[in-house]
């Protein structure tokens, strides 16, 4: 085994002390000279035609400097599946129909935000109310009213996955089970809330400082919308507070405060306010789950088959990718030897539902492992064992899809199964739940330019020695920033201090597709290890020639010392290495590329994460509450890159899918959201944090830098799941629908009585 | 609406600024005093990321008045670092990995250290009551809470690197 210097440290933020000293500067802190405020108009209803806008009042308002509608844009119909013209049905500035409470018809740039938030209310809009349609149940149903024209039926898109043979599998099995789910919504609520900064100048050069996942992606989505060359806009976002799946698609604040930045030549800065992050960014796509489960009498899987029905919202954002992804992760962690899954995402007069960490894969972790451990429950067969029974494994090919290269899934049963044991009992009313799940390492489809995604990197080796490092991937808090700067230091042979990193902005950086679908580790970090590969051979061969050993493979670089591999005690400096390489190429420095696109490797994803959590509750039978005391979570990330980076990824992933578990929740009336704030939308605060620990199952997987690969997202997927489970341990009621509310608790608490009497 | 004399002492610098009276704390420390250290998450006081010390007491600035502070000693987080060396809890903060992001952080920094300085050897459900206010989204919180309990223990020596 390789004996790292750098990997499987932890080492704190390379970001960390300008955190901690106030001085990271946020898109919400960046102020320009004579920069204007911007404020944005909403539509109140949740469908209507817009017959008129008359914005001449709140012009003539002292301090105003524009109002702008939709008729002064383009008009472009945009989405983030850019390749699929149909699913590019946003206008973001409505010209003449809203379909939900909170959709943009306007927005005004003034001196100060007060003057801007005035001169909102000075804007006519003249609407004529449509009917409208809330649930996708409803919305699907013929003569309900249609929000898109092309949308038949207000089907949005539909995806189909099958394999083996259903009919079949299904005559062969024991015991079949069916169960219908209802999955909620959840907001990101990242504590920055979306908000950009656009400055247009007269050399027709746009620049956009903003919070988001990707930079790339709002450069290019920005072109197509105000009709400038790519390269003629540049997106700068050094810090981003919080993303969680909200910030990779263009938004109100990006869009309108260009727009308005086109008109003046003045920077304009627009930050939404949290009611409006609430009602009117996107959200957790809301699905229900009809799930149907044939089993062996012995717990051996035979065949599943599903149906999912989602609430899209009024338009199709990143909903397509997630109505996919819970499809593909409704089998996951287990080997179905058949398989069906019909997906429908439908167009409702609600705001759009889209990417939020786990992508689909929560809500189908949850119907899944609920209804597993109904099934081990009635076939009589451990829940352990069951899913011991059918763990997928290293080699195991899900059929048309993916191939599993590395899994370390059986072994993470067995840890969680001493850990249960360990615990014995239990008092009355606490309960254990498990759930198992697995997820994805980055996407290979693209919907951008490409077919296949992309990462790439470029290396800078200076005189000094001091490295600079240009990356395309964005850190959004998940700590990619310090993961790229260590498998640089360790592949090179050098420092994590001696990377200067360059990250954040199109103008500097190469392209990435940015930090989604737990990318980054991979994707990216495979072409900065390519990179960095290709400089220390560069500087490798400076040292052969100086050192003329038998040949050059024999050298390497560790810990600033280039030395023969055979006999390390043999070598010299880097740092003079370097000096001397540089001074012989006339003073130019040592330039690298590495770069990264997976292909081959299947539909999905070029490896998979996987883990099983276990989570103990107590439940309160007189008032239903329920609480969380411990959180044990075994977890294969293949190899671990900083600890200190996934600890903090695992404890953060518990408190956001333990709050989608049973304490969020978007409830809503005729469209318009009841809870647009941080006192009645409950995120977990410090007193219901469970204890949490983390079981590390190290595997290697051949696909990823140093054999890692995830660790961000899918920790996400088990523990709505596993807190049902501890719900069904603790008191024998099954809760189908998420959040798991005391008022849902005690519901299911008396029916069981009655049924008992 | 005629502007005020504000005089106020901020992180032991002394400033006299007019103001309009309607301005919030935080925005005289964000805009005219160009402290951006400290957020604003929610402008309703429901999530702290705004917190300062004012007269060694914690409150949220984003529902104070600057004109209430007149006269008053604030503390941010730009004024907890003696120059380069960071105190025992901002050091003890980067080793526990108590932030990811970011945003959250000056408020909790804040907030942590008002708690420590009522009570500096505070158990693990004091820290949890003291930090009940502060909303994070990415940590899960244990690592904060981690990160006070080491001072708490005094594991942080004041002043060494």
């Amino acid at each position: 085994m390789t004996k790292f210097n750098v990997i499987n440290t932890p080492v704190h933020n390379v970001d960390g002390i300008a955190k901690v000293t106030g001085r990271a500067e946020y898109t919400f802190d960046v102020r320009l000279p004579q920069m204007l405020h911007g404020k944005i108009l909403r539509s109140p209803y949740p469908h209507a035609k817009i017959l008129n806008i008359d914005t001449t009042q709140a012009e003539a308002l002292p301090g105003v400097k524009a109002v702008v509608t939709g008729k002064d844009t383009l008009g472009v119909k945009q989405g983030i599946w850019r390749r699929y013209k149909e699913l590019c049905d946003e206008e973001i500035l409505a010209r003449d129909r809203v379909r939900y409470i909170g959709e943009p018809v306007a927005a005004v740039a003034a001196v100060d935000e007060d003057t801007a938030e005035e001169a909102l209310d000075m804007i006519e809009v003249e609407y004529e109310p449509l009917p409208a349609v809330f649930e996708p149940l409803e919305a699907i149903k013929e003569g309900a009213p249609l929000l898109h024209e092309n949308a038949e039926r207000n089907i949005n898109v539909t995806r189909h996955i099958e394999w083996g043979d259903m009919d079949e599998a299904f005559k062969q099995a024991d015991y079949v089970r069916e169960d219908w789910f209802r999955c909620s919504s959840q907001a990101h609520v990242c504590m920055e809330t979306h908000c950009a900064v656009a400055s247009y100048t007269p050399e027709g050069k746009l620049t956009v400082w903003t919070s988001t996942q990707s930079h790339y992606y709002i450069k290019v989505l920005l072109s197509d919308v105000l009709g400038l060359k790519e390269n003629d806009i540049r997106v700068i976002s050094r810090y981003t507070g919080g993303g969680f799946g909200s910030k990779f698609e263009l938004d109100s604040a990006q869009f309108c405060s260009s727009v308005l930045s086109m008109k003046l030549c003045k920077p304009v800065k627009i930050v939404l306010s949290r009611e409006e992050e609430f009602m009117a960014t996107k959200r957790r796509t809301p699905m229900f789950y009809y799930l149907r489960s044939g089993v062996k009498k012995d717990g051996t899987f035979l065949a599943k088959e599903c149906r999912v029905f989602t609430e899209g919202g009024a338009y199709t954002a990143m909903g397509a990718t997630a109505l996919y992804l819970t499809g593909f992760f409704q089998a996951f962690p287990y080997v179905w030897p058949s398989y069906r899954y019909d997906g429908y995402r439908v167009y409702t007069n609600t705001p759009p539902t889209s990417a939020m960490r786990g992508f689909g894969a929560p809500q189908a972790t949850f119907c899944a492992e609920m209804q597993i451990e109904l099934i081990a429950r009635e076939v009589g067969v451990d829940r352990i064992d069951i899913r011991r029974k059918n763990a997928m494994y290293a080699g195991y090919e899900v059929p048309g899809q993916a191939t599993i290269q590395s899994c370390g899934l059986i072994e993470c049963l067995d840890r969680v199964e001493d850990w249960i044991k360990d615990r014995g009992t239990l008092p009355p009313y606490h309960g254990i739940g498990i759930a198992a799940y697995g997820f994805m390492s980055g996407g290979i489809f693209n919907w951008f330019n490409t077919p296949y995604a992309f990462s790439s990197s470029v290396i800078q080796v200076n005189v000094d020695g001091k490295v600079d490092l240009f990356i395309g991937s964005q850190d959004m808090g998940q700590g990619s920033n310090t993961t790229m700067s260590m498998i640089c230091a360790e592949e090179l042979g050098v420092r994590v201090e001696d990377i200067r990193l360059h990250m954040g902005d199109t103008d500097k950086c190469p392209v990435d597709l940015g930090a989604w679908g737990s990318r980054e580790t991979l994707m990216q970090g495979n072409a900065v290890k390519m990179a960095a590969a290709d400089a220390k051979r560069q500087i490798l061969e400076y040292a052969a020639a100086k050192m003329s050993p038998n040949i050059v493979y024999d050298l390497d670089i560790k810990d600033r010392w280039i030395h023969l591999i055979a006999r390390p005690e043999r070598g010299l400096s880097y740092f003079d290495m370097v000096k001397e390489a540089i001074r012989g190429k006339d003073g130019q420095p040592i330039v690298a590329r590495g770069h990264y696109t997976p292909h081959r490797k299947g539909m999905i994803s070029p490896a998979y994460s996987f883990g099983v959590q276990a989570v103990e509750a107590a439940v309160d039978p007189e008032t239903g509450k329920v609480s969380l005391k411990n959180c044990v979570t075994a977890h294969d990330c293949g190899q671990v890159i900083n600890p200190l980076g996934v600890q903090g990824q695992l404890e953060g992933a518990i408190a956001m899918a333990a709050g989608y578990g049973f304490t969020e929740d978007l409830p809503m009336d005729e469209g318009k959201i009841l809870n647009p704030n941080l006192v009645d939308y409950k995120i977990l605060r410090t007193t219901e944090m469970p204890e949490t620990t983390v079981v590390e199952v190290e595997t290697y997987e051949p696909e990823g830098p140093f054999g890692a690969k995830e660790a961000g997202e899918g920790l996400t997927n088990p523990t709505a799941g596993a807190l049902g489970n501890a719900v069904f341990q603790a008191t024998g009621a099954s809760i189908k629908e998420l959040p798991i509310t005391p008022e849902k608790v005690l519901n299911a608490l008396r029916e069981k009585d009655k049924t008992k009497k | 609406m005629e502007k005020q004399l504000l005089r106020i002492t901020v992180n032991n610098e002394h400033h006299e600024l007019y103001i309009k009276p309607k301005k919030l704390l935080v925005e005289v420390l964000r805009d005219e005093l160009g402290l951006t250290g400290t957020k604003r998450g929610c402008n309703t006081g429901a999530c702290c990321a705004c917190t300062v010390l004012l007269n060694g007491k914690t409150v949220k600035s984003c529902s104070v008045l600057a004109i209430q502070a007149d006269g008053c000693e604030i503390r941010t987080v730009e004024g907890l670092a003696s120059g380069a060396e960071l105190t025992p809890l901002q050091r003890s903060f980067l080793d526990h990995g108590a932030y990811q992001c970011g945003f959250c952080t000056s408020g909790m920094l804040i907030s942590a250290t008002a708690l420590l300085s009522e009570n500096p050897t505070p158990t693990l459900d004091q820290i949890k009551e003291g930090l009940h206010g502060n909303l994070c989204r990415c940590t899960g919180y244990n690592s904060i809470i981690r990160a006070v309990r080491a001072v708490g223990e005094d594991k942080y020596e004041e002043g060494s690197k």
